[in-house]
Parts: C-alpha cells; sequence; structure tokens
C-alpha cells in the first residue's frame, strides 16, 4: 500500500472518530448542566472541557470569555478551530478525496454526506431547533461510517490503518473525559461521593457511552475507583483504554504479518504498543490513584503520541522526507495543468 | 404531443428526435411516449433525484473561488441521445480509420519524416507545434502505438452527417461522467431504459486496463499499472481516482514516486515497489522536471530516463499532442490517403489555415462570418465566434493572427444538431456535440457510445463545462 494512502486512511479514521466524540461529549455535557445548574459553577465546567481538548489558547483568540455557546460553537461549528466537529469532518472527508480509490462506495457517500450536512448550511438550523437531535444525528452518521466500513471494506492493509486510527483517537479521548474530572472542582459545601459529585462521574460515563455497560458490570453505584477501573481496564468494554491499545497492537501485528504470541514484535510501534499493553493489563486502580489519576492521564497521553510518531516513522517514513522540501506547501497542492481538454 | 413537447420545433436545425416536418424520428418513437407523459413536475423530481445522486457520489468538478472551493456537478440532461445501430457503424469505422493514421503519422515524424519529405505536411507546421518533442526523434515506442486513448470530437451538421471536430491525443477527459450518466439513467428510468436494446458501456475500464497491462515493459505479465494524477485540486481529479478504482490500480502524485537506476518505483508502507506502466493524466510538460519544466513537482525526476531506457511505459506516450495540434487537424484527411490510401470515411470540418498566404487572406476578409481558434487552447478558451464578436475582439485576433499566422485556424460556423433538452419546465432544442473515446491497444475498442455534450445556453454553441455546458447520456441501440 501507498504509504501517503495509509497516512490518509489513519487520519480519516481520526477525524471521524474525533468528530464523533466531541459530538457524544457536547451533548452529555450540555445535558448534565441541566441537572447541575443549580449548584455548580457553569463557567468552570465549560472551562474544564476546553483546557482538557488543550485547545485554551486558540479559544481565547476567537472568543473573548467561556460561555456555554461560545463553547459549543467553538467545538461543534467553528472553522478556525482544526478539532472542531465541523473542522474534523472537512478533514476526514479530504483525506477521504485523496484515496476514494480504497474506500467502498458507501464509505465514500457517508463521509460526504457528514461534510455535506455541514457545508450545505443544514446543519445550523437543526442544531437550534433541537441539540438532542442534532448530536444524535452526527452520532449516529459516525457509527453508520464504521458499521459499512466493517460490513464494505476489503478487510486488508488499508483497513488496519483505519482501525488503528480509530483506536489511537478513542483511548486518547477516552483518558482526556477521564481527566475532565480532575478539572472540575466541586462546588462548596459538596462532598466527594455526594450528588454532584456522582452526577459529575455518571457524566465522565455517559461520554464515553459508557454507562449502562458500566451498570450491567457492576450492578452497584457509581464510584470514582471503579469508573476509573472501567474506563481504564476493562476488557471487554469497547471504549476502554485496555480495550483499544489491545485492538490497535492487534492491527499493527496484522500489518507487520508478525505473529503477537509470546510477546513478539517487529517494529518500534509494536514495541511500544506492546508494553503500553502490559502495563495496562497489570496496573492496579490503587497504584493509579497513588501516583495521581491527572499524572497517570497524562502519561498515557504522552505515550500514544509516541506510537503515532512510530507508526508514521515505520510506514510513512517517505512522506517525512518530502516534509523538509518546501515543495509540500502549497505551490504542490495548486500548481495546475491546463487540462488537455 | 404532451405538455413537455408543446411550442417543440426543430427550426433549421437538424434535430436528433424529430425530422424536419416535426414527425419523430423512428427511434425516438418510444422515448417520446414516455417523456410526454409526464408533467413538469414529475419531470423535476427525476431531475432531482439524478442531481442528488451525483452530489452524494461526489460526481463533481471544483470551481475554486473562496477557501473551500465549490464542487460543482456537471449538469445533467436527463433526455438521452439515441444512435442507431447503422449509425454507429459508420461512426466506428471512420474513428478506428483516424486513429491508425494518428498513429502512423506520430510513428513517422518521430522517425524518417516521410509525409514531409513527400510534400504532405510541411515541415515547418511540425517543428513550431508547441507538443512536437524533437528529443523523441529516433525512439521507438512500446509495440509502436503512441496514442492508446483518444477522444476525437465529432458533430453533425445541417443534413445530419458527422464531421470531426477535433482530436484529443493527450490526456482525454470525460469518460467517467460518461459512465456515471449511464448509472443514473438506470437509475430514472429503469423501465423506458429496458425498452430500448442500449449497449452497455460497463467495460470500458476492463478494456483499458488490457490496453495499459498490453504495453507494459519486456514484456511482463504481470505488471503494476498506476495513474498519475496532479492531485485532488485538479478538476478531473474525481475522474482519476473513479477510472482507478474501477481498474483496480493504485493512483498516484509525483511525491508517491521516485526513480533509481532507471526505474520508477512507488513509495509503500513496505519499502518501494517498481512500476511498470504509468497512466498519466498530466501532461508532457510536468512529467519530469529533469527534462520539460523545471519547476514542476507534479511529476518526478528521472522518470523520462526510465521511460527511454524502456524501463516504464507511458500512456499517452510523450509527444502525441503533434497529433492534436488543431493545425495538424487540417492534414488528417491527407494522412488518411496517404498512410492508409483510403477516402476518410469521417471528413474533417471545412478548414484554413492562416499559415497559407491565400487562406489567411480569406480569414482576414470573413472574421465576422468565421470561427477562428488558437492551435493549442482548449476549453472553449482562445477562440473567436466571428458572427457574435464585437469590433474589438476581432480586431484582436486579426493582430493576433498577423502576428504568429502559424498558430491560427478557422472555419465556417457550423450549425450543430441539436437535441431536446429541458430547459425551466419544458423543453426546447439546444446544440449537441460528441465526444467517443478509442482505446488502442492490441486491437481498437470504441466504447459504444460516448460523452454527449450539450450547450445548454439558449443558442450557444459551445459545449464546453467551463461555458455551461452539460451533458446526456448517449445510447447506441443493438437493432
Amino acid at each position: 500500500m501507498l504509504s501517503r494512502v495509509a497516512d490518509a486512511l489513519f487520519w480519516l479514521s481520526r477525524y471521524t472518530e474525533r468528530a464523533e466524540n466531541n459530538a457524544r461529549m457536547m451533548d452529555v455535557n450540555l445535558q448534565v448542566m441541566l441537572d447541575v445548574q443549580p449548584f455548580a459553577n457553569n463557567q468552570q465546567h465549560w472551562e474544564s472541557i476546553i483546557f482538557t481538548l488543550e485547545d485554551t489558547k486558540l479559544f481565547y483568540k476567537l472568543y473573548p470569555e467561556i460561555t456555554r455557546d461560545a463553547v459549543v460553537d467553538f467545538v461543534t461549528f467553528e472553522r478556525k478551530n482544526p478539532n472542531s466537529i465541523y473542522s474534523c469532518l472537512a478533514l476526514a472527508r479530504e483525506n477521504a478525496r485523496t484515496v476514494r480509490e480504497e474506500l467502498s462506495v458507501e464509505m465514500w457517500e457517508q463521509i460526504n454526506r457528514m461534510y455535506l450536512f455541514f457545508s450545505s448550511g443544514d446543519a445550523k438550523p437543526m442544531f437550534q431547533s433541537s441539540t438532542y437531535e442534532f448530536f444524535k444525528w452526527i452520532l449516529e452518521g459516525s457509527h453508520l461510517f464504521q458499521g459499512v466500513t466493517d460490513a464494505t471494506m476489503l478487510h486488508d492493509e488499508g483497513w488496519e490503518f483505519i482501525r488503528l486510527g480509530m483506536f489511537l483517537e478513542r483511548a486518547d479521548r477516552t483518558s482526556r473525559i477521564l481527566d475532565i474530572k480532575y478539572h472540575i472542582l466541586l462546588p462548596s459545601g459538596e462532598q466527594i461521593g455526594g450528588n454532584v459529585d456522582t452526577v459529575q462521574w455518571m457524566a465522565v460515563l455517559k461520554s464515553c457511552s459508557a454507562l449502562e455497560p458500566y451498570r450491567k458490570h457492576y450492578r452497584g453505584q457509581v464510584l470514582p475507583w471503579k469508573v476509573v477501573e472501567f474506563l481504564v481496564k476493562n476488557q471487554t468494554f469497547p471504549r476502554s483504554i485496555v480495550f483499544c491499545v489491545d485492538s490497535l497492537d492487534y492491527s499493527l501485528h496484522k500489518i507487520t504479518g508478525v505473529d503477537r504470541g509470546e510477546f513478539q514484535y517487529s517494529v518500534e510501534a509494536e514495541r511500544l504498543s506492546g508494553k503500553l499493553l502490559a502495563d495496562l493489563c497489570f496496573v492496579t486502580v490503587d497504584e493509579i490513584f497513588r501516583a495521581g489519576l491527572h499524572e497517570y492521564l497524562d502519561r498515557m497521553q504522552g505515550r500514544l503520541i509516541e506510537i503515532t510518531k512510530a507508526i508514521y516513522k515505520e510506514f510513512c517514513e517517505w512522506l517525512e522526507e518530502e516534509e523538509n522540501e518546501p515543495e509540500e506547501i502549497e505551490p504542490t497542492q495548486f500548481q495546475t495543468q491546463k487540462n488537455s481538454s | 404531443m404532451g405538455n413537455l413537447f408543446e411550442g417543440y420545433a426543430p427550426e433549421s436545425y437538424f434535430d436528433e428526435m424529430f425530422g424536419s416536418a416535426g414527425e419523430v424520428r423512428p427511434h425516438y418513437d418510444t422515448l417520446l411516449a414516455r417523456y410526454a407523459e409526464m408533467s413538469s413536475e414529475e419531470f423535476q423530481k427525476k431531475r432531482a433525484l439524478a442531481d442528488n445522486a451525483f452530489l452524494t457520489q461526489g460526481v463533481t468538478f471544483t470551481v475554486y473561488n473562496d477557501q473551500e472551493g465549490t464542487e460543482r456537478i456537471f449538469p445533467f440532461d436527463l433526455i438521452p441521445r439515441i444512435i442507431p445501430r447503422s449509425e454507429w457503424e459508420h461512426v466506428e469505422c471512420g474513428l478506428g480509420q483516424r486513429i491508425t493514421a494518428l498513429n502512423m503519422f506520430l510513428h513517422d515524424i518521430y522517425h524518417d519524416q516521410k509525409i514531409v519529405r513527400d510534400g504532405i505536411v510541411p515541415a515547418d507546421i511540425i517543428h513550431t507545434a508547441a507538443h512536437f518533442r524533437p528529443e523523441f526523434m529516433g525512439f521507438d515506442v512500446p509495440k509502436d502505438i503512441y496514442i492508446h486513448i483518444c477522444g476525437s470530437d465529432l458533430i453533425r451538421d445541417q443534413n445530419g452527417d458527422y464531421l470531426v471536430l477535433e482530436d484529443n491525443a493527450r490526456c482525454p477527459s470525460g469518460v467517467s461522467y460518461l459512465l456515471e450518466n449511464r448509472q443514473a439513467m438506470k437509475r430514472v428510468f429503469p423501465n423506458l431504459f429496458s425498452r430500448y436494446l442500449v449497449r452497455s458501456v460497463d467495460t470500458y475500464c476492463l478494456e483499458l486496463l488490457d490496453v495499459l497491462r498490453f504495453i507494459a515493459p519486456h514484456g511482463n505479465p504481470e505488471p503494476t499499472v498506476v495513474l498519475l494524477t496532479p492531485g485532488i485540486y485538479n478538476s478531473a481529479y474525481f475522474e482519476h481516482s473513479f477510472l482507478a478504482r474501477t481498474m483496480g490500480i493504485e493512483i498516484v502524485v509525483g511525491a508517491d514516486l521516485v526513480t533509481q537506476n532507471g526505474f520508477v518505483y512507488m513509495k509503500t508502507t513496505r519499502g518501494l515497489k517498481r512500476v511498470d506502466v504509468i497512466y498519466r493524466r498530466i501532461d508532457d510538460d510536468f512529467l519530469d522536471p529533469e527534462v520539460f519544466r523545471g519547476d514542476s513537482v507534479l511529476g518526478v525526476s528521472g522518470m523520462v530516463d526510465a521511460y527511454r531506457r524502456g524501463n516504464v511505459s507511458l500512456a499517452n506516450t510523450i509527444g502525441t499532442g503533434v497529433a492534436d495540434d488543431k493545425v495538424t487537424y487540417y492534414f488528417v484527411p491527407k494522412m488518411i490517403r496517404y498512410y492508409l490510401d483510403q477516402d476518410p470515411i469521417l471528413p474533417n470540418v471545412e478548414t484554413y489555415l492562416s499559415h497559407f498566404d491565400s487562406d489567411r487572406k480569406y480569414i482576414l476578409e470573413n472574421l465576422d462570418k468565421l470561427v477562428v481558434k488558437s492551435a493549442n487552447e482548449s476549453g472553449g478558451y482562445g477562440m473567436l465566434m466571428g458572427p457574435q464578436a464585437t469590433a474589438a475582439q476581432r480586431e484582436a485576433f486579426r493582430e493576433a493572427i498577423e502576428k504568429n499566422p502559424r498558430n491560427y485556424v478557422a472555419q465556417p460556423v457550423i450549425r450543430l444538431s441539436r437535441s431536446p433538452s429541458f430547459c425551466d419546465d419544458h423543453f426546447e432544442g439546444r446544440h449537441i456535440d460528441l465526444r467517443p473515446y478509442i482505446l488502442y491497444g492490441k486491437k481498437i475498442t470504441i466504447i459504444p457510445g460516448g460523452l454527449t455534450r450539450v450547450a445548454l445556453r439558449k443558442g450557444s454553441l459551445v459545449v464546453n463545462s467551463s461555458q455551461g455546458g452539460g451533458s446526456k447520456d448517449t445510447w447506441i441501440l443493438n437493432e
């Protein structure tokens, strides 16, 4: 497979997953605010979201202050924010466009449909009439994309790169959502384990589509260490960090053709993912809290970035070379020839 | 006659559907019955259905005027153009004859130039042609085929006779629209379609792949074939992607390729992989910055060297542009007589060369009656429509012609045939042409039909998409 194609498949999948996660996060938090509004400091809640997304600087360039509407606009529609839902869908589609021949017709049509929903101007009115319907449309759109990808695309090397992008993004996102709770302080007078605290932890679970699976698994109360255990270490929940790392480790071995048994690896990316997977399997929740949840998650994000870099270096090193040459910038893309007809 | 055809008149033009007395031509009978029963609303609905399918599938071309770039669909007219079998057979013979002669011409021009020495084509016409590549004199191309893919534009005159308007022997585009138009028609009018025996166009991409594999270097039976595109910002990118997808080959940009020791490789996740055949959709000028335009970033350094060594094949080959120069066009009927000793089956449009003194005099005296074209422009640019032009425009062309007579040809205004097209809420006659696609490999294959382009602006004779043109499905009947 062409390195450029592998790279584009990886990113189109990552951006779609990112758009989905942003949509879910906005949807959940808008609803949560309805529950905690009387008690909580609104602004601080929204601030923590922007903070965990590591977009604070850009946000303040574009908006004077943090408000509900500003954050929702920034995360959903703002084209100047490269991580907004609209930007992610545009980037996903742009990547898809360069590798159309690798995608099934159904995949392309779905990605295109999601982009056109925004670019045609249909998105805003729907958002205004019902935010719930709006975010649901995006979530379902992303699920449909993942479904047709599974059901219609060849499960070959390209498909594995799509899986890599999706699971890396998802692992990163789950760790960030878990981290939101660290940044939200409880309102004064509220106790740990109290009503608002529990609502906030439930919001964390919901932001990962994990509330019902959590209940099925523990059949009990929502407790912080259990939430952490579930989102970090549950082997069967498809958005837990360990599940994502296990899946991306599997895809890496499919790509290299190296047997996974007995801790084998052939490339640096496999070594890193294998090591992370082992850590996740053998760490205890106690250890995580002792190290500090925030510090632990921060380190996790760093390790996921290292894996991304190693993947790029291993499979797309050619592209790296080009980047140093001036031709990678705009003129490449815009040099045109007159079509002979 | 039903609603939508009310007031429809062929006027003084050759109409594809109706005879001069207003009677429907027999091969349009069934179609008329179906369309006449439809209301304008029903028709609009069908049209929205087709448009929406094009948009979702991304069958678009891009117009860049802001940051996002606007994607437009190529307007699709839902009334197919129908060509009876016997008529098509005549066209097929003529096109086969023409591409054969053009390929013989290219071989001759890049070798002994007998046609020049025998005084059929003036030497300076060849040597001043913008796309003549003297670097390739004496070079033998694989299987001695120069043009593998050709798109020759045909028109019908007032008598309904088919004439060749121009040849596109470099990178003719548009075939994907033809294939998508057919899909759309089948979806929107399944019943009508099944009532006609229409020849299928589905095998085009397989046949194209056969041609590309046929020219592989060293007779490699399992060659790696790729399509080289300028990239997603090229207006024809959809087509490039479509063709690669349908053939199941890689689509590459220049940056995906690298040359080493006289071979071309592509950069893959498993290292470098050798490339044998390149269906290139970029012009000669951009292929290799070492040989042609030094600032090109669309091609790859060393490609021409690999090509010369016979380690990679290109389709079309380098230097075919000398055959589709509008001045060379003038000589094609003479080529057919010279190389094949046959009369041309499909005639040219009557053409004057300002290169010849007497023709030039005639052109300059009749600028208000003629269509003047410059030798190497396309897409409806660089053209003077004499009768509609302003005095200032005519004056500009007069100066240009006098300054550079080699570069201009002129033709009388042809009254192109018309076909009913949907305009607002009813049918009106609009001028059309036809671009068939000819493949030349082990044998000559012509896709049954072609892209019928239609000038949707009232009275316009220019069918190019950049000038408000659209397209129609083209049905070749098997009966």
